[in-house]
């Protein structure tokens, strides 16, 4: 823990990187991943086959998918925000799918018989209903991010990772804590963040 | 805006997944302003007939026509908006307030804000709830009388000429049913709405209905005026219907 107290200018700046690391990572998979759940949602024998090719995604080790990318990519935080998108869709498009998925049939079913265009019946009633269940899937991906995130310290990109890949190569057992500690703070109040959110978007459900 | 017309022309229905028809050879007219009570036993097709008028179901055979109009050659959408649609499981929109769900079809159809707060507060006044205590009120906070109230203000929203229902007093208790049906029926008989209402409760046909269509196995055995079914049933499927009803 000495080593956030004698450095904390650089574990902060570390910790802004890495946020956007995450940040960058998480907006563009969930542009990704809302029309792909809200095809999936309105397609039953296609979805499994997503949700199974994303989730054997998801169990590629991350190390060996960033290998991969980085001889694609090149070194530096493209290929970390790459991996990182690819990883959260498994999340994110089970969340948009089980969302909608939820949706009372007896709403959609008033609102295709009162006149909606389907896309109004998606904008209108099936997103904001399964707002909390989308919300929950972000969630779980934020958190997951976060911590792969760590591996940009790996490949050249500045994040938290960047003080557990220098401590553990220069056997700076502090340097490691601090990396560590800091990534699993932020992860908490992301997490208790998102928390917060998805409780107020229920509560506009009663 | 008075009630539209509707036509039903040698409907036939037939499920991809079903064998044998939904519906058969349906053929009958309604009137404007008139309402038809749509009786028989579950699966007789009585909602299938019901859902051709909006287009959620199209038929397979024949046509259903809204003032002389093929709906087939309406766009569906513009359809609905022109048909009120009310059913027993009500499907209010839970992230909506009682007026936005009220105000839902105006608001579809574009109208200026003041004349969709008009319109949301007449309706409710009609079925009796006061605008002042339910207007931002949830449909969580409804009780079951309530949100039925508030699912035929939606279904009227929208100045239709023609309402659906789908046994819209379905899901609550007897009493609360009894003044349900005598104001809805008294709401769209005062807008001149033509209505369409499914029920499998033959009192509640005979309560409100101009005439009750009476169907079974996707055909329509009898169409006549209450008084005229209990005198007369065409059939011995309508006479058992009807038993115990006569009194």
């Amino acid at each position: 823990m000495n080593y956030l107290a004698t450095h904390p200018a650089e574990v902060l700046s570390l910790a802004l990187a890495h946020l956007e690391l995450v940040a960058i990572a998480l907006a563009i998979a969930f542009a990704v991943a809302l029309p792909l759940g809200i095809v999936a949602a309105g397609a039953s024998r296609f979805s499994p086959w997503l949700i199974g090719a994303l989730a054997a995604l998801y169990t590629i080790p991350s190390l060996a998918l960033l290998a991969v990318l980085v001889r694609w990519l090149g070194l530096g935080a493209t290929p970390v925000v790459v991996a990182l998108i690819l990883y959260a869709q498994f999340m994110l498009v089970q969340g948009v799918v089980t969302g909608i998925r939820g949706v009372d049939p007896a709403q959609i079913d008033a609102a295709r018989g009162l006149g909606f265009s389907e896309r109004q019946l998606m904008v209108r009633v099936a997103l904001p209903q399964a707002t909390p269940v989308i919300l929950g899937g972000v969630r779980i991906a934020t958190v997951a991010t976060i911590s792969i995130a760590t591996l940009a310290g790996y490949v050249g990109a500045r994040s938290l990772g960047t003080l557990i890949f220098n401590g553990l190569t220069l056997h700076q057992n502090q340097m490691l804590v601090a990396g560590s500690v800091a990534t699993a703070l932020l992860a908490i109040c992301a997490d208790a963040g998102l928390r917060a959110l998805t409780r107020l978007s229920e509560a506009r459900l009663r | 805006m008075s009630g539209a017309t509707i036509g039903f022309d040698d409907v036939g229905v037939r499920y991809a997944d079903a064998d044998g028809d939904a519906l058969r050879g349906v053929s009958f007219d309604v009137a404007s302003g008139e309402v038809v009570a749509i009786v028989g036993p579950s699966g007789c097709g009585k909602t299938t007939l019901l859902r051709t008028v909006n287009r959620l179901v199209e038929p397979t055979s024949g046509a259903v026509l809204i003032d002389g109009v093929d709906v087939r050659t309406m766009d569906a959408v513009a359809l609905r908006r022109r048909v009120g649609y009310a059913i027993q499981a009500v499907g209010l929109f839970a992230h909506m307030t009682v007026a936005e769900n009220v105000g839902i079809v105006p608001s579809l159809l574009g109208w200026p804000r003041d004349r969709i707060d008009r319109r949301v507060d007449d309706l409710l006044e009609r079925v009796h709830l006061d605008p002042k205590r339910f207007r931002d009120r949830r449909p969580r906070k409804l009780s079951g009388g309530e949100a039925q109230r508030v699912g035929v203000a939606r279904a009227l929203g929208g100045e239709p000429g023609v309402l659906l229902m789908d046994e819209p007093f379905g899901a609550v208790d007897a009493i609360v049913r009894a003044a349900l049906q005598d104001e809805v029926t008294r709401v769209v008989r005062d807008l001149g709405t033509t209505t369409l209402f499914v029920t499998h409760d033959v009192h509640e046909a005979l309560r409100i209905a101009d005439r009750i269509c009476v169907m079974n196995g996707g055909r329509v055995e009898q169409l006549d005026a209450p008084a005229a079914i209990l005198a007369n049933p065409a059939t011995d499927f309508v006479r058992r219907l009807f038993e115990g009803a006569r009194a």
